[in-house]
């Protein structure tokens, strides 16, 4: 057969079944993504059926997938809500890093993998999915609650973090002498600065070069520019997704809002080609050692971020119930923790590939339990236990009012 | 006459404004980003939490909206209040898609068949005093009408039910 027809063939096969478990996980009520990596991982090498002549289209595909991920959570937050977060959530947002990052460095630390797998795992476990927390809201119908607020601008803080996070994750896994990787380091710094800065001051003047009155060009040229500051982010080390990121955040009202209008459907596209491409690198042989692994890691680091939240949410004046709400919402990791790890194993793959393979498939695994826990777990103080549970120990005499 | 509304940011999501009555509930109105809005009504155990959350149509909330601004203006037509000559006043609603909708307020002949008086039209917020027979009625029209209980009550069918 002719490679086209072929690739055709593939491609055509695996989204019509994509859609079908995407309609399953819709009516189970669960994030489709845990579904699309199970695909990657059945499609991938090593798997059932593995996939021959579309490998590359769905790396490529992977690709825009991460930059349209990236731009679309930049066009969804608004310069001014970004600045308004930091203030309001700086102390919380530190907390958050430190509660949830460093059982990731250490982590990898104890599995022996090194500090360029400790870097990784630091960010693998700190950032919350932003996608499948503000999804869960919604579908929980918690956007009208006091708590709400304060989840939202941990993420807003996280995904900011991101930005800075990782270029210097970029540049150390590319495993250069430490003077020249704390320069690649200074320099992403001072790019993403730059970068932000025109965002927030010129975040007007950028938006005008676009039309809101033609749909087509806004999309393309939006999309055009996207790539572009991604590839060219990459180029200096700053990793594309936080040059489409900072475009997002550059561009700014009406403009913003129509963008988001015309590329959703593209992003839903591509970011379920970045999630199956993620389950294809995954060899399935390696998952079964790092379950274990991957689980007590789960179960940790999901520890820490109810901590966060709670801490969080108190410090917003919450009542108990509400801090517990925040903590178990947060939970759920997603895109960025196999942007992450993705970043980390094609940076480590030249070098030593059984490391890169063992930090993607610890991240699928973990990605996995944590989406799939995290959404279960949330659901839990809305029980009729827990409501009794928080009642009786706010009624017992000795404890303190609300402290 | 302050009411106290409270604006809260989501980041990524839209805006909540939150409004508490003076009998201490907190009602809040979520607007998203991409113009959809939701009600939702808080919890007196947990005041963190809403119990009820509501998805509005762009109709929907822009029927809400009037008939909760067109009370307003009623109210205060209506706070005379009661004289105790068993007379009453009523606010009666023209329902969607009324037949009446175009039609003069004669149509209805409220006076002759009922013997209550319609002594006032509130649309879109504006009170029209004093409507003639020739006074066309519009869709989203709140009737004032003055009158015996059976009377009200007779008018009130002939409103719900629409012309012959």
């Amino acid at each position: 057969m002719h490679e086209t027809a072929v690739l055709l063939i593939e491609v055509g096969a695996l989204l019509l079944v994509l859609s079908i478990l995407a309609r399953i996980a819709n009516r189970v009520g669960v994030s489709p993504i845990p579904l699309y990596l199970a695909a990657g991982l059945v499609v991938g090498e090593g798997g059932l059926i593995p996939l021959d002549a579309s490998m590359e289209f769905f790396h490529i595909g992977s690709e825009i997938g991460v930059v349209l991920l990236l731009v679309m959570l930049g066009l969804e937050y608004s310069p001014s809500e970004l600045v308004k977060g930091l203030k309001q959530a700086k102390y919380s947002g530190l907390w958050d890093a430190l509660l949830n990052a460093v059982p990731g460095a250490a982590f990898a630390l104890i599995m022996g993998w090194g500090p360029i797998a400790a870097v990784a795992f630091a960010g693998i476990t700190w950032v919350s999915s932003s996608g499948v927390v503000a999804k869960m809201l919604r579908d929980l119908r918690r956007l009208g609650n006091r708590e709400t607020p304060t989840i939202l601008s941990v993420l807003v803080i996280e995904d900011l973090a991101m930005a800075f996070y990782l270029p210097i994750v970029s540049a150390i896994v590319v495993g250069e002498a430490i003077a020249q990787a704390a320069v690649t380091v200074a320099i992403a710094v001072v790019a993403v600065l730059v970068i932000l800065f025109i965002a927030l001051r010129f975040g007007k003047t950028i938006s005008r070069v676009f039309s809101i009155h033609h749909l087509e060009s806004l999309l393309i040229g939006v999309l055009g520019l996207t790539m572009l500051v991604g590839g060219i982010s990459s180029e200096l080390k700053v990793s594309t997704a936080v040059g489409a990121f900072l475009v997002g955040i550059a561009i700014t009202g009406q403009v913003a809002e129509e963008a988001v209008r015309v590329l959703a459907p593209l992003r839903d596209l591509f970011a379920t080609i970045f999630f199956v491409y993620f389950g294809i690198v995954t060899a399935p042989g390696t998952l079964v050692p790092v379950l274990l692994p991957a689980l007590a890691l789960a179960v940790v680091t999901m520890g820490t971020k109810v901590l966060t939240g709670y801490l969080a949410a108190r410090a917003s004046g919450v009542g108990v119930a509400g801090r517990w709400r925040a903590g178990f919402a947060l939970t759920p990791r997603g895109e960025f923790s196999i942007v992450i790890a993705g970043l980390a194993a094609t940076a480590l793959s030249a070098g030593d590939p059984a490391l890169a393979q063992y930090i993607v498939s610890t991240t699928t695994a973990y990605v996995l339990i944590t989406i799939l826990a995290g959404p279960l777990l949330a659901r839990i103080p809305d029980t009729r236990w827990f409501k009794n549970a928080v009642r009786a120990r706010a009624s017992k005499p000795i404890s303190t009012p609300a402290d | 006459m302050g009411v106290r509304i409270e604006r809260v940011d989501l980041p990524g999501i839209g805006v909540r404004n939150d409004i508490l009555t003076a009998g201490g509930r907190r009602i809040s109105v979520i607007t998203y980003r991409s113009g959809e809005r939701d009600i939702a009504l808080f919890d007196s155990d947990d005041p963190d939490a809403c119990t009820e959350s509501i998805a509005l149509t762009d109709d929907e909330a822009t029927t809400i909206g009037e008939i909760l601004g067109a009370s307003v203006t009623l109210s205060k037509i209506t706070g005379l209040g009661d004289t105790g000559l068993g007379l009453y006043t009523e606010e009666i609603s023209l329902p969607v898609g009324s037949g009446f909708v175009g039609r003069p307020m004669g149509d209805t002949r409220a006076r002759t068949v009922t013997g209550s008086s319609i002594v006032a039209i509130a649309r879109g917020g504006q009170v029209i005093p004093s409507p003639g027979p020739e006074t066309v009625f519009e869709p989203g029209d709140v009737v004032v009408a003055v009158g015996t209980r059976k009377g009200l009550d007779a008018l009130v069918d002939i409103i719900d039910r629409g012309p012959r």
